[in-house]
């Protein structure tokens, strides 16, 4: 069985995580799952392709704090997400999210939620390789104790 | 006392290591070791408001006292998913 939480060098399996958030027997009437892929354009930007660096340990700690909140907003929830890392080339899947729950409601704004705080709070990064250099992606400044940031994180899962 | 810093992302290009070996006198905070690193690589010190720091693998602040053998990491703004 999959675990709950990974980051991986190796290649996402959806099927897997699935099976493992919602395999038979849990009588969940609802899952949903989100992948994000390596897109071709980033800011006017031809990518060939991305190299993604983890601070492992930090990242598993806050991918499973993440899913903590998750299920205390949703307690029906289950969730699983998986974090790839090295070089991932246009298409591949960089990070997969399972949400099953009774109802399809709670799933979708499960996952949702999970996506938006991965980007907030997890310690991994994107280095660009593209036509004509390279760059570092920078976004949020990570601060798990930030109550407006969960507080967006948690008004986009539910719109 | 003894530390390892770690350093990621650009923070580590610019550094030209991921990992560091830091003798540090105590007691010492999380800032103690990043003005020393400032102070060794200026350049680095473009990142001290938009950072986060860890100690030991768990998010911590720049107040936070360190202790010998401790692990403390400077994490560029995050851009997972």
């Amino acid at each position: 069985m999959a675990p709950l939480v990974a980051i991986t060098a190796d290649v996402l399996d959806l099927q897997a995580l699935t099976q493992a958030v919602a395999g038979a027997g849990t009588g969940d009437g609802a899952v949903t799952s989100f992948a994000g892929l390596v897109r071709e354009q980033n800011q006017g930007r031809r990518v060939s392709y991305l190299e993604y660096e983890a601070y492992e340990p930090l990242a598993v700690r806050a991918l499973n704090r993440i899913l903590d909140e998750a299920r205390a907003a949703w307690p029906t929830a289950r969730l699983g997400v998986h974090h790839r890392t090295g070089r991932l080339e246009l298409g591949e899947a960089s990070i997969i999210i399972v949400a099953a729950s009774p109802h399809r409601a709670e799933a979708f704004a499960a996952c949702r939620y999970t996506i938006e705080r991965v980007k907030q709070i997890v310690p991994i990064w994107k280095h660009e390789h593209f036509e004509g250099g390279e760059v570092w992606l920078e976004g949020a400044t990570a601060d798990p104790e930030d109550a407006a940031a969960r507080e967006t994180a948690y008004r986009i899962a539910c719109e | 006392m003894r530390v390892t810093v770690r350093l990621f992302a650009r923070l580590r290009d610019l550094a030209g290591s991921g990992e560091l070996v830091r003798d540090v006198t105590a007691p010492a905070t999380v800032q103690t070791i990043w003005r020393e690193l400032v102070s060794e690589m200026p350049e680095l010190g473009v990142y001290e408001r938009t950072m986060s720091v860890a100690v030991n693998a768990d998010y911590s602040r720049m107040s936070a006292a360190v202790s010998e053998g401790d692990e403390v990491a400077f994490l560029p703004p995050v851009s997972g998913g």
